[in-house]
Formats: structure tokens, sequence, C-alpha cells
């Protein structure tokens, strides 16, 4: 019994730990801009799809290269998401943006169709497939790798809003904007640093997970849900938050396939997040609202 | 009556669409789901539109009406008009058992939950198999007839349907321009001072709440014995989405503009067709362009520079859009 | 207003690209089909539209049948089941199509099932569930083999391997959902006790957790109902578990793509599939064998790996021309009737005898079980 919760708890944090790469994207642009972008989950697709597309065939790219520019391209299809979509939206209500970034998502699951076709692919493991045993729980190399790698990438971005200049800028963008550009804080070139950040991190979750998952298209669509459910069980807007959130989305998950009903497990994940909306109206960790009058 | 013009030139255009353009597919076929999509969309857009409570789990009340009624006709043998009572009761049961915890959340916490309780009715749909069919859905569900008249033709189906959706947004024109219909504006506009006015916000929302469920239910219910055949994929959250698309893409709080929503939508698929492959991008950039263009959304949106114009002369005073 | 005028021009584009579309030759053949083509299913709905195109073109540059040229109309549904009904009413009423070869999805054949009685369509449908065919309906007819016969099929390969305790995990979608229902109605009839059941998303991304569970359980062999990426992340679950039992998949998984996915993982996976993936290990005596290679060749030097899916198009498509043919019309009624009287139809799925009490016509003879062995198809003999 114990090694199979240990098992359940090693598969949780490996799926959690996506979650939460996705969940602190949809954190750090609703941050900055107020807005919900529900295409987060496209720019995991985009990320994973452009470095399987470069590096396949014979005259593929060899990795090193790949992955870079599929990060590259990735950050770009988030500056232009921003330049494009939203920001000619400005003052549009909550729910236009919504609609706003819906349709984003749809457009670009279209393009990867129109240029990656419909089939599903797979990235290689980054250092080999033999299972690693812990008691009588055993991981993947790649796990490792997802879990590191997620790891290092929320200090990096905890570390970038609290200790760097940009960072603080952008989040004085999102306490006051008109206050932020009377002190001299150019919001445009923020705006694009926050999306560009977001969709960083959308890439590395789908280049991390990519050979474990697998990808095709429309891959995005579910982990934008999920990641969006994360967020909000960590309390919206807060960045360490949505990492626990998406961690803790992964175990429940996980263990409630495993001890209760593998059937039912999406829905359980949904009752808990319902029952601690209920009781914390804000999240887990989510600070109160007070409505303005 | 010069309130109710835009009432009865929507009538009109119902009932003269099939008259003019007798079996047309468009008409009766795209026809009929445009209108059923109309009568959700002016549900919804009474809770999201004048209330300003956002739901992304609105198809779980539409697929609770579809699957009560097609439960009881096809398990039970009951009579599709109890059947549909029922769906709708049962609908209003649950909307108001959740109402109460559900409406205290505010903005995108309320979008989450309300998104959660869809994919988990989605989900209970699709693994209580034995009852509801599964994935594969529940067939030889029976049509409806009225007095004697079976309703089996798409034609029969389109004049039921219009009707349904008349009467749907006769009362939600009515509701607006009632006293509970200013409480629900109050509501949009801020919640406190709504209150500090005397009105009783909790009971206004969940009333709206229950009211827009008991709309999706009915549709549902329609539904289920138009097609005869009903599946957990009709349900889901993609449906959800859907609808409150068209309640943005018509312009919130204008009941024609949900309606106009609901059309441009069914329609949009339809024509994109011809695009084949190209058909899933040009639906995204479709829809991104016009929400950027049109914020307000395009009924709204299209309608507040032509009516300044019409009004200009008369009175220097900015118009509010909508109904 | 700028945007308006964009607007509009995008509408007027919208309709005159309509207009253009509906020139049709005087008289022909018209064949309407609604697939899966994108969405969760397209690796069904992609081959089969790509099979109904391959060959129409060729029969039309062949001179047609009957001297008429067939017309394809065919919409994708992204295996939506609602749109399909919508799309099956625009082929009736709109295109007016004298056949139907469709429904990528048992979900979708079942929705317009009723339609297509009421209109008097004849329509073949290529989905599996034993649903579209018990009980019969007049004018609906089926080309892949059943979901029950893939279960019996893997029943009677693990009895005879001694195997008595299995092991069940299926997806939660329709052929998954589906499967498993079949297969508990089956096992006893085999001697077979279900000991787990457990299934798992449509885009679920890691299993182990319910595997963890089977690994801990008296099952001697692991069955997986499925298709997409789930049966392949399943594979590769099992494997980095270290579980040996044997691992069974459905006909869910019968293309080259799966082998690719799982990788080393699939060896010794077992499956039961139509001859069309070894078509060239089948005796020559076999006389499938040259029809299969035949459409191998062709669909390959266009699009790339057959899969099983693409070949049901074919079997309907050439059921279909045959009876039109027999009938020496299109009249719906004698067109149904010569399709109910095929016999002894060579196609990919295997060779087709159809009666009034059975709308597909094919015996458990026209599985294969096949094992994964180095990367490629073997036939268990």
């Amino acid at each position: 019994m114990l090694d199979q919760i240990l098992q359940f708890v090693l598969t949780g944090i490996t799926v959690g730990a996506t979650y939460a790469l996705v969940a602190l994207g949809f954190s750090i642009i609703y941050n900055a801009s107020d807005v919900v972008n529900f295409a987060q989950g496209e720019f995991v697709m985009i990320g994973a799809m452009s470095a399987i597309a470069m590096s396949a065939g014979e005259n593929g790219l060899s990795p090193f290269l790949a992955l870079p520019l599929a990060i590259l391209l990735t950050i770009g299809v988030g500056i232009m998401l921003q330049r494009f979509a939203i920001a000619p939206a400005k003052g549009a209500s909550v729910v236009t943006t919504i609609i706003i970034t819906i349709g984003a998502s749809i457009f670009l699951r279209g393009v990867a169709l129109l240029l990656w076709g419909k089939d599903i692919f797979a990235l290689p493991h980054f250092s080999g497939e033999q299972p690693i045993h812990i008691g009588n729980a055993t991981l993947l190399p790649q796990n490792l790798w997802v879990m590191g790698g997620a790891a290092l990438l929320v200090i990096g971005v905890h570390w970038f809003f609290n200790h760097t200049h940009q960072g603080k800028a952008i989040l004085a963008c999102s306490c006051n904007r008109t206050a932020a550009q009377l002190v001299g804080i150019n919001v445009g070139k923020m705006m694009m640093i926050a999306y560009g950040l977001s969709a960083f991190l959308g890439a590395m979750a789908g280049l991390l997970v990519t050979p474990i998952t697998f990808t095709s298209y429309d891959a995005g669509v579910m982990l934008g849900l999920k990641g969006f459910s994360a967020a909000i069980l960590g309390g919206f807007g807060n960045p360490m938050g949505a990492v626990a959130g998406g961690v803790l989305l992964g175990l429940i998950e996980s263990l409630s396939a495993g001890l209760i009903s593998s059937g039912y497990k999406d829905a359980i994940g949904f009752i808990i997040l319902l029952l601690v909306l209920f009781f914390r109206p804000s999240g887990l960790f989510g600070k109160a609202t007070a409505e303005r009058v | 009556m010069k309130r109710l013009s835009g009432f009865y030139l929507l009538a009109a255009l119902v009932v003269l669409l099939p008259i003019i353009f007798p079996d047309n597919y468009y008409v009766t076929v795209v026809g009929v789901t445009a209108l059923l999509h109309a009568i959700l969309a002016v549900g919804l857009n009474l809770l999201m539109g004048y209330a300003g409570q956002i739901s992304l789990g609105h198809a779980a009340f539409f697929g609770i009406g579809a699957y009560t009624s097609a439960i009881l006709t096809t398990r039970y043998g009951w009579d599709p008009w109890a059947a549909i009572v029922v769906g709708i009761a049962l609908t209003g049961s649950i909307a108001f058992l959740v109402s109460r915890p559900i409406l205290r959340l505010k903005g995108h916490y309320l979008a989450m939950a309300t998104l959660g309780l869809g994919i988990i009715a989605n989900i209970v749909l699709v693994q209580a198999g034995d009852f509801t069919g599964g994935p594969d859905g529940l067939g030889d569900i029976p049509t409806l007839s009225l007095f004697g008249w079976a309703l089996d033709t798409d034609l029969r189906w389109y004049w039921v349907m219009g009707a349904t959706m008349l009467g749907t947004v006769w009362i939600a024109l009515n509701i607006i321009d009632s006293r509970s219909g200013r409480a629900l504006r109050a509501l949009h506009g801020s919640e406190v001072a709504a209150e500090m006015m005397g009105i009783n916000t909790t009971a206004t929302k969940t009333g709206v709440f229950v009211l827009a469920a008991l709309t999706a239910s009915l549709a549902g219910s329609l539904f289920s014995h138009q097609q005869s055949f009903i599946s957990p994929d009709s349900f889901s959250f993609f449906f959800s989405i859907e609808l409150v698309t068209m309640v943005v893409l018509g312009g919130m709080a204008s009941t024609y503009g949900a309606v106009f929503g609901a059309v441009v939508l069914t329609f949009l698929p339809e024509l994109l067709v011809v695009f084949e492959d190209f058909e899933v991008m040009i639906f995204g950039a479709i829809l991104m362009l016009m929400m950027i263009f049109l914020p307000q959304g395009i009924f709204v949106g299209l309608q507040t520079p032509f009516r300044r114009r019409l009004t200009r002369r008369e009175s220097p005073i900015a118009d509010t859009p909508g109904e | 207003m700028n945007i308006r005028k964009t607007l509009s021009t995008i509408a007027a584009g919208i309709l005159l690209s309509l207009a253009a579309g509906q020139t049709v030759a005087a008289d022909s053949i018209k064949i309407g089909s609604f697939l899966a083509v994108t969405g969760g299913a397209s690796f069904l709905g992609d081959p089969e539209l790509k099979t109904l195109q391959l060959y129409i073109g060729e029969i039309n540059a062949g001179g047609g049948v009957n001297g008429k040229q067939i017309e394809l109309v065919h919409y994708d549904t992204g295996g939506n089941p609602k749109k399909s009904v919508s799309f099956a009413k625009r082929l009736i009423q709109k295109d007016k199509v004298d056949l139907i070869i469709g429904g990528s999805t048992s979900g979708s054949t079942l929705a317009v099932m009723p339609l297509v009685d009421k209109a008097g369509m004849p329509f073949i449908s290529l989905a599996g569930s034993v649903k579209i065919i018990k009980p019969v309906k007049r004018w609906t007819f089926k080309m892949p083999h059943t979901d029950a016969m893939a279960a019996a099929k893997i029943f009677g390969d693990m009895k005879r391997r001694g195997i008595s305790k299995v092991a069940l995990i299926s997806g939660s979608g329709g052929f998954g959902k589906s499967g498993r229902t079949q297969s508990l109605a089956l096992a006893p009839q085999y001697g077979i006790e279900i000991v787990s059941d457990e299934s798992y998303g449509k885009k679920d991304t890691d299993m182990t957790a319910q595997l963890t569970k089977i690994r801990d359980t008296d099952a001697q062999a692991i069955l997986n109902f499925g298709f997409g990426t789930g049966p392949a992340i399943v594979t590769k679950n099992v494997r980095q578990l270290g579980i040996t039992l044997p691992l069974y998949q459905s006909h869910g998984v019968a293309s080259k793509k799966y082998i690719d996915l799982a990788g080393d993982s699939a060896e010794g996976v077992r499956l039961p599939a139509a001859a069309l993936l070894v078509a060239e290990m089948l005796p020559d005596t076999d006389p499938q064998k040259p029809v299969l290679l035949d459409y191998k060749r062709k669909f390959e030097a266009k699009f790339g790996p057959v899969s099983t899916f693409g070949g049901h198009a074919y079997d309907g498509l050439h059921i279909a021309l045959e009876a039109i043919d027999r009938a020496g019309s299109t009249d719906k009624e004698k067109v149904r009737d010569q399709i109910e009287k095929t016999q002894g139809f060579i196609g990919t799925g295997g060779v087709y005898n159809m009666s009034p009490r059975d709308h597909l016509g094919l015996s458990l003879d026209a599985f294969k079980m096949l094992e994964i062995k180095n990367g490629d198809w073997t036939i268990v003999q």
C-alpha cells in the first residue's frame, strides 16, 4: 500500500509540475494585464510541435539548435498575441478579452493543423528511458527533468519579479498602470516582456513533458484548462500560489485515480476545487478582494 | 408600443423565412439549430448581460434537461411532455441548490466554479454509462406531438422552436423592463450600491440563475426530442464556451444581440466548411477580429453609430446600447 | 468604419465561393460523406477521406460506373455527433446524394441512424460499435469489425495461452467505453474473470496510478481498449513499472503510428487487426492478398503508411458501387437491397457476406491476431 502511494505521489508531482508551469503563465499575464489568457495551453503545444518539426527528417536541425529556436518562436507568438490581439482591444471588458484569447487559441490550433498536420508526435527522452527504482516505485529520468526543470523555472520567475528592475516594473504596471506610466515605466514594453515570459514558460513545459506525454495540434486545450484550474485553486494572480495549485491538482488527480476511481478522477479534482472555493472564495493563497464602489 | 417594435420585426422574420424559402436547408435545418441556440443565448444573457454573472458551465443545465427527457421517455416510457416538466423541475432544483454557494464567488472564481460544474456534469454523463448510455449516447428518443400533430418534419420543428424562441425573447424583454429588471441592471453596475438601494442581491442573483437554467433545460428537452439521439459531446465544456461567445459576440445586455450572436455563430461554421482544412484557423481569426474591433459585440457595436445618426437631431444625449 | 467594409467583403467572398461550389455534373452518382477528418478521431477520418478521394478519382478516370461519373460531397464533423446530424441532413436535403458512406466514430453513426432510416437513405458506416448492426436497422450497413469481435478474438487467444484472470483498462471515449462493455459481457463465455476495471481520460498523460493498482492484483494479462495517445502511454507506463504481464491492445491502435510512439515498449504486445497490416506475410493462396497489396501500394504511393481505417472506406466505396452497378440505377430502395445481397466481396477488412439479418457480413476469421516483434507486425499462428 505504501509503495502504491509513493508511486501515486511521484506521478502526481510530475503531472502537477506541468500544470504548475501553465498556471504560472496564466498568473503572469493576468498580473500584468488583467487578461485570462486561454491560449496559454497553445504555447505548450507550439513549443513542442515546432521543435519536432524543425528536428524532423534528414535535413532536420540538431536538437541543440531546434530546441532554442522553438522556444524563440513561441516567445515570438506570445509577443504577437499581445501586440495584435490584446493591445488593440484596450479597455474591453473581461469577458470580451476571454473571447479574444479563446479566438486566438482556436486560430493558433488552426495554424498548427495546417503546418504540422493531425498526427501525434513524440520527442526523444533527454537521457534514456531506463526506469529509476525508489523502493517499489519507479520513475523515468524524464520525470526528473520535468520536476527539476519546473523547479528551476519557478525559482527563476520568483527571482525575476522580486529582484530585477524589470520584474518590479511589471508588478508596478499591474498595480496601477497610470501611476507606472507617470514614473516613467514603458508599459507597452513591460506587457511584451510579460507575454514573452509566459510563452517561454509554456514552451519549456512543452519541451520537458512531450517525451512522456506526446503532443498533437490540439494538445493545448486540456493543458490550458487544467492550468487555469490550478491557477484558480492557488489564488488567481499569486504566482507561487499558482505553482502550489498545479502540484496540488496533479497530486489530487493521481491519488484519486489510484485510491478512489480512475473514471471519476477529473471530477474529484473539480469537486475539491469547488469545495475550496466555497470555503475560500479567493483560492488557497489568494488575497480577498474588496469590491470598489 | 414602440419599445416592442424590435420584437415584432423579429417575429415577422421568423414567420416569413420558411414561407419565402420553404424546404431550404439553411432555414429548416440550420435555422432550427440557430433558434435553439438563440433560446439558450437569451437565457444566458439574462445572467451574464444583465446580472453580470459569468457562467462557463451553462451546457450542464442544457444537458440535464436533455438527458432527463431522453431517459424518462426511452427507459421508463414516460409521456414526453411530462418528462419535459420533470426535467425543468429537476434542473431548477439543482440550479437553486448550487446557486447559493456558487454565486457568492466573483469574477474569475465564478467562471472557474461554473466551468467545474459543467465538466463534472459531463463526466457523470460519460461515466454513468448504464444509465446515460455513456459516450455512445442514447437513441430512439420519441418525437413530440402537439394535439395529435406529430413533430416529424424539420419544418414543424422550425415552428415549435421559433415559437419557443419568440416566447423566451418576450419574457426576457418583459423581465428587463420590470422592477426586477432594474434590480438586475443595478447588480451589474455595482453590487454594493444595489444593496444600499434596498435590493436583495442574493435573491435577485439566485432568481436569474435559476431562470437561465430553466430556459436551458427546456431547450435541452426540445433538442433531445428533435434529434432523437443525444450524447455527452453535445453538452461539453466547448458548448458552454460557444454559448458565452454567442452572448458576447452579439453584444452583452441586449436580448436581440444574443439572438443575433446565436444566429451568426450557428451559420458561420456552416459557411466555412468550404474552406476545409483552413476552417479552424479562419473561424478563430474571425472570432478574434470581431471582438477586437467591436468589443461591445457586433449587434450593439454596429447598432450604436446607426442609431446615433437617427437620433442626432432629436436629442443630444448619447443613448445606451441595447434594449 | 473600415472594419465594416472588410467584414462585408469577407461575407461576399464566402457567398461567392459557396456559389462556385454548387456547380454539379449533370448526370452523376453522388456519394455523400461525413467524417471526423479533424479532432481526436482524425486518425480514422483522415485516411478514410483520402481513400475515398483516391479511388473515386481513379474510377472516374476509368470512365465511372455505368457510364456515370462519381461525385463526392464530404464534410468534416470533427468527431462531433451533433455536427454529424446536421451534415447528414445537409447531404440528404441540400446535396441530395444517392448514398452516404461515413460516420468515422460510433457516436456519429448512432446519431444519424434514425435520420437515414426516416429518409430512406442507404448508409454505410465506418464505425466500430456492435450497437450499429445489432439490432439490424433497415438502411444502415457497416464495414469495420465490431468491438465485440475484437474482444472475442482477444479472449480466444488468452484462453489458448491459459490466461484466466485479466485486468481491463479503457479510455473514456466512445471506443474505449464500448469496448469495455463488450469485454465485460463476453469474458465469462471464455472462462475469463476481469479482476480489475480501470479507465483514463482522453487527454490523460500518465496512467501509472491505474497500472500500479493493476500490478498489485493477481491478473495474468492486461487488456487495453482505446485509441489515440492513451494506448501508447499505457504501453510505456506498463514497462516503466516493470510489469511483465502480457499486454493486449485493441484494433484501435492498428497503425504504424502506435509502434512509433510506444517504441521498444511495444515489443510483445498483441492485438487483433485486419489482414491489411500484414499483407505481405499472408500465404499466396489467401484470396485477400492481391486486394490488400493493391490498396496498400496505391495508398502508400500517395500518402504514407496505411492503416486499417482507410481500408474500411475502400470496402464501403466498392460495396456501394458494386451494388449500384447491380441495381442498374441509383434508386435508393434497389441499391439498399443490393448492398444487403453482397456476397463474397473480398475487401481489406475480410470477405463480406451480408444478409437481411447481418449488415456487416464478416466472420471472426477476418481478424488476425498480431504480435509486435522487432518494431513490426507478425502474425500469431
